[in-house]
């Protein structure tokens, strides 16, 4: 392995391929962020492998690829697959690989770029189904694919490779001495990289910013600019050696590296390989262990959350559903359930959300961040912020929490989105949990407090999968500010507009578990609300189709939701399904007479209905969307803000909170201020955040 | 006939086509694509598929045949077709073949069958569709014309 000086070289401003001469380690394709961001000529040139058995697929695909000016070398094996990958090491920057392959299971060799070369890959298939998809982001994808595969889809992936380099570099520079404000963590980085995609792009280029003054700066010191270091077989083998000799257990990065004695390699990077192989094993050992695991972990939320998440989101959702008229309390237990679990802070998210009575529309600021949310325990429950992880939750309870106060008048805008975002930005949104972010800011007072739930969309929409389900919540959430009645299945009357600002694009959306969630992201644009219903539903629902009808209704308050909370069977992750469905039934026939002014009613319809479901599951979540819609009284921003709103069952799912939710607030926030449009962007999130957990 | 008549037969049969949901979306975007580079790109890869779909389908034939059906098989031939007739979009071949997949599941010989028979006229159909189409093109640019573009507004 050579670490390559030649990284100074490279630099950053060469980001094409031409790097690629460089070879060695320097990170293949020397795409840096800073290149990549400084070179307009990017992605064209991005040098793609595609692996695929049936030929006409390949032909198709080498086809669309080279129109998105890709460099195509495609094979149809996966041991040839391999073997080119081994010749060249940087010769490619991505990896596109079927899944069903008679040679070798196409996760299997997954796992092995994944070790070995560690590029970003992305499966495809016919195959939709959710566990195949699962198995996806447990063996490390990047991404999944619905053959046919789209040209637009295709153009999109080199996001990937950035991101990843993105990743690495963030990995370098802690092992090195560069400073990195958001370098929390590595093995948070998904958490990380989840919360920063949820924090918004803007976020993210800031920091892609910092990365690549830092990598101008070090251009001299070899030292400092750590170049990703290429695993090679023979590295990997002295590597599994080593690791073998000091014993599983007690191998430890530093051993390790003394005993490879490999000269440049640096203990990071002993240790994030270390990781990777450690998930490897346990991964050929059963997934059964892995799972576990990962729920805890952010690193795969995904997995982890879609247990408890599901339920979480039923929860909410049948809250939801239940009435509409659920008291914003209920809602905000409801979603504080939510959210409690799936915030990482299992207690705090959640207790804050159902304290927050976010809807109470008493309480002024539904606290939701303060995990003590749940002070709000009178009405006001609808918290839904619940979810959010305790970042969230301080910022965005408040923004809730504003709105919330019309709880009483189902304004309760659900901005749970703030709290939602957090969680549900990674895995919320793909736990399907409904995460009700909406915090439903009822916002009876027309505060825009929905503003939480574009910020916290954001988070969810990082979770593509999690974004349908956002952009549920949200889009309940927001219309029915006005006589929402709280789903609260404890009955607490969600009224909370759950302003969740559907904003979610599409990844908002909890429930909504099924890769297209991205729905939300055209929702997301809900966050403008605009008197006329609730744009909501135009805008964060994006998977949610129910939402886009609620939306459209946005003037009748809660009525249009039903046609919203109907996304819910559809959009709600497989088991939230079923709980949204009723929530979001009920939500419709609660809530949405209320038309809230003709607010958001979309999204707070749907969102009522999912409140109503009182289920507390995720439900929350589109409530918060349909909250946002209504809270708004004000016409402005319906801002379903799809939040999710984490299950109180799903414990450890909600973690995406985390990041989200600053960025949901902020989303949010920025969304009722101005045209939502903001916080659209913010949010969106095609879900690929989340795809992008490394394992 | 005049290249202007042609070209609005193709038209009119593409639309046809699509309506009758032998087509999708995902064929126009491969004509598209052919107009960029490569002129027979279309051709290509429909020859291609119609010649690897009709091996598939004569190894399921023989598949299902035996006494004992080897489903793991079936399925992962059926997955195949399922996914070549998704790129270049044969509508109508997917459906079926995905109805045939949950037969497989079901292990349900006869169904399997006859389904198998379905998918076989639908390729069919689907290769003389797509042969007529492909003549009239090569009708219109013998003529001197340019194959019109269908928009993909409907």
């Amino acid at each position: 392995m050579t670490l390559n000086q030649q990284f100074c070289e490279m630099n950053l401003s060469d980001g094409k391929g031409s790097m690629s001469s460089v070879s060695s380690v320097v990170s293949s394709a020397g795409w840096r962020a800073a290149d990549v961001v400084a070179d307009n000529q990017f992605p064209a040139g991005l040098r793609v492998l595609v692996v695929d058995d049936d030929t006409t697929c390949l032909l198709v695909l080498e086809k669309t690829l080279r129109a998105c000016q890709y460099e195509v070398t495609k094979c149809n094996r996966a041991e040839i697959a391999l073997s080119l990958l081994r010749e060249k090491k940087n010769g490619y920057d991505i990896v596109l690989s079927d899944v069903h392959m008679p040679d070798m299971d196409g996760f299997k060799l997954l796992e092995h770029i994944g070790l070995e070369m560690d590029l970003p890959v992305i499966m495809m298939s016919v195959d939709a189904g959710k566990d195949v998809v699962m198995k996806g982001v447990t063996h490390g994808a990047c991404d999944y694919l619905i053959k046919p595969v789209r040209i637009e889809a295709l153009k999109n992936i080199w996001q990937h490779v950035v991101r990843k380099r993105k990743n690495e570099w963030k990995d370098l520079e802690q092992s090195g001495s560069i400073e990195d404000g958001d370098r929390p963590q590595k093995q948070a980085e998904d958490a990380d990289y989840s919360s920063s995609v949820n924090e918004g792009n803007w976020r993210n280029s800031k920091k892609r910013k910092d990365e690549e003054e830092e990598v101008e700066e070090r251009d001299d010191s070899s030292t400092l600019k750590k170049p990703r270091v290429v695993w090679s077989v023979e590295l990997h083998q002295q590597f599994v050696a080593a690791v073998n000799q000091l014993g599983i257990d007690k191998a430890v990065p530093k051993k390790i590296l003394e005993l490879m004695n490999v000269p440049g390699l640096t203990r990071e990077n002993v240790a994030s390989h270390l990781q990777k192989y450690r998930l490897y094993l346990r991964r050929l050992s059963g997934v059964s262990q892995h799972q576990p695991n990962l729920s805890n972990s952010y690193i795969n939320p995904h997995e982890a959350t879609f247990g408890p998440m599901a339920s979480l989101n039923g929860l909410d959702y049948q809250t939801l559903s239940v009435t509409a008229q659920l008291p914003a309390q209920s809602l905000a237990t409801l979603q504080a359930a939510g959210f409690g679990r799936s915030n990482t802070n299992p207690g705090v998210s959640m207790p804050l959300v159902d304290q927050r009575n976010l809807f109470s529309f008493e309480n002024p600021k539904l606290r939701f961040g303060d995990g003590q949310q749940q002070q709000m325990s009178s009405n006001k429950q609808m918290n839904l912020l619940h979810g959010i992880p305790t970042t969230m939750e301080t910022k965005q309870l408040a923004n809730l929490h504003h709105s919330a106060q019309s709880f009483g008048t189902m304004n309760m805008q659900v901005n749970a989105h703030g709290g939602q975002r957090s969680q549900s930005n990674s895995f919320l949104m793909q736990m399907g949990q409904p995460q009700s972010r909406g915090q439903i800011l009822s916002e009876t007072s027309g505060e825009k407090v929905l503003r939480l739930p574009s910020t916290m969309e954001q988070p969810i929409l990082s979770s593509g999968l999690a974004g349908g389900v956002l952009s549920r919540n949200g889009i309940g959430q927001n219309g029915r500010a006005a006589g929402y009645p709280p789903v609260s299945q404890t009955s607490a009357t969600l009224n909370l507009p759950i302003n969740h600002a559907a904003e979610f694009p599409s990844n908002s959306f909890p429930i909504r578990s099924t890769p297209g969630i991205c729905n939300l992201t055209s929702k997301g644009a809900f966050q403008e609300e605009d008197n006329s219903d609730i744009k909501g539903s135009a805008g964060f629902i994006p998977s949610y189709d129910i939402f886009t009808d609620l939306q459209q209704h946005k003037t009748h308050g809660w009525e249009l939701q039903n046609v919203g909370l109907t996304f819910d069977p559809s959009q709600l992750s497989n088991s939230r399904q079923t709980n949204i469905d009723a929530t979001s039934l009920v939500l419709d026939s609660q809530g949405f007479s209320s038309s809230q002014s003709g607010r958001n009613g979309n999204a707070s319809v749907v969102n009522k209905s999912l409140y109503s479901a009182g289920v507390g599951t995720q439900l929350v979540n589109a409530e918060n969307v349909g909250q946002r819609l209504n809270n708004l009284h004000v016409d402005n921003s319906i801002r379903v803000k799809a939040e999710r709103v984490p299950d109180p069952s799903c414990p450890t799912t909600l973690f995406p909170e985390q990041f989200g939710q600053e960025d949901l607030m902020s989303a949010l926030l920025r969304q009722q201020q101005g045209s939502m449009g903001p916080a659209e962007n913010e949010f969106d999130f095609d879900g690929y955040s989340m795809d992008n957990i490394p394992v | 006939m005049e290249v202007g008549q042609m070209q609005r037969r193709l038209l009119d049969y593409t639309k046809t086509l699509l309506m009758e949901g032998f087509l999708d979306g995902q064929f126009l975007q491969l004509q598209q694509l052919q107009d960029e580079s490569n002129p027979g790109f279309v051709v290509e890869v429909v020859s291609l598929f119609f010649d690897d779909s009709e091996k598939l389908l004569n190894d399921l034939t023989s598949a299902l045949d035996q006494p004992s059906v080897d489903f793991s098989r079936v399925d992962s031939h059926v997955h195949q077709l399922k996914g070549s007739s998704s790129s270049i979009d044969a509508q109508r071949i997917k459906n079926a073949s995905l109805a045939f997949r949950n037969f497989c599941e079901e292990q349900n010989v006869e169904a399997c069958q006859r389904c198998l028979q379905q998918i076989k006229q639908e390729y069919y159909l689907a290769r003389n569709n797509l042969e007529t189409l492909f003549r009239l093109e090569q009708q219109i640019v013998a003529a001197g014309g340019s194959i019109p573009m269908l928009e993909m507004g409907f």
